[in-house]
């Protein structure tokens, strides 16, 4: 077992929980990204980087 | 038209969230609004970047997606250490300080339930990776006179076993994850992650999070260190703030 200490947590622990989890508050807010868009997004970058890595 | 534009962290009880000498996005020193019993935490940050267009443009760079995730991670879970947290969701800006209070003030209902559900607990993040199964000697019964047949039959109960150790998997940690259920006051489940971004090259068939008392976490704990389930590894991360609970509707 692996408990990950908070200055490693991975980037894409991260992502699952800033993007997808948190309060959502609408209303008043100025800027809202939906979800799906806003974790679809950010999974596209990573990915794309990831793949760039790889294959340079 | 101002020049800043003010980026909400998270809502906490205005009894807890003291002023923090931490600094958030970009640097900016974190502050609190305060209404209804509640604070908000929040930076201002620059209109041109985190204005709605830029923003969207921004989070396609992964540099500063990661360095915006961090700083927002990093103010949430110091104020996480000090009472309960209601986390925002990354990337949620307002115009000015006087929205954030009006918001507080609309929701302040929702937001007191909310931070009495998580109060007290904290979240835990749970992954299971499959093993693959050892590999069969079969070589045994290869038939000398056919081998392009004995070949065949061997690559196809290769892939058999390999589809069969996946289902054994998948089983194995939707049990795990009843077991740790019956600990925990509310549970989440999230997409596998993709193998290119864990990193593994083992197939992920369970990404949960669970919302535990001190006893919980200890339970959680436990029960991953010692659980021996041949199908999978498993991995612990937390505790987390309670980003998967902290909602305002109930779960």
């Amino acid at each position: 077992m692996t408990v990950v200490a908070d200055r490693d947590v991975a980037l894409v622990d991260l992502l699952d929980r800033l993007l997808a989890g948190g309060v959502v508050i609408s209303g008043d807010i100025t800027i809202s990204l939906a979800e799906v868009d806003l974790v679809h997004v950010s999974l596209r970058a990573l990915i794309s980087s990831v793949q760039t890595l790889v294959e340079p | 038209m101002t020049d800043t534009l003010v980026y909400l962290y998270a809502v906490a009880d205005a009894a807890d969230a003291q002023d923090h000498a931490i600094s958030g996005v970009e640097g900016a020193p974190v502050r609190r609004v305060v209404a209804d019993g509640l604070a908000a935490v929040v930076s201002s940050v620059d209109a041109e970047r985190f204005g709605e267009e830029a923003l969207r443009r921004s989070l396609e760079d992964l540099q500063w997606l990661e360095k915006v995730a961090r700083s927002h991670h990093e103010v949430v879970a110091s104020l996480a250490r000090s009472g309960p947290v209601a986390p925002v969701r990354m990337a949620t800006v307002y115009l000015d300080d006087q929205n954030v209070r009006a918001l507080l003030h609309d929701r302040a209902s929702a937001l007191h339930r909310a931070l009495d559900r998580v109060r007290g607990r904290s979240e835990w993040g749970v992954k299971a990776y499959a093993v693959p199964a050892p590999e069969a000697d079969d070589r045994d019964e290869a038939d000398g006179a056919k081998p392009g047949t004995s070949y065949l039959m061997r690559r196809r109960s290769e892939r058999d076993r390999a589809a069969g150790g996946l289902r054994a998997a998948v089983e194995a940690a939707d049990a795990v994850h009843r077991v740790i259920s019956d600990l925990a006051d509310a549970t989440r489940r999230y997409e596998p992650q993709d193998p290119r971004l864990s990193g593994r090259r083992e197939q992920m068939v369970l990404n949960a999070a669970y919302l535990v008392d001190e006893a919980g976490a200890a339970a959680v704990r436990r029960l991953v260190e010692d659980r021996d389930v041949p199908e999978l590894r498993l991995e612990l991360t937390g505790p987390w703030a309670p980003y998967s609970f902290a909602t305002l509707e109930e779960p």
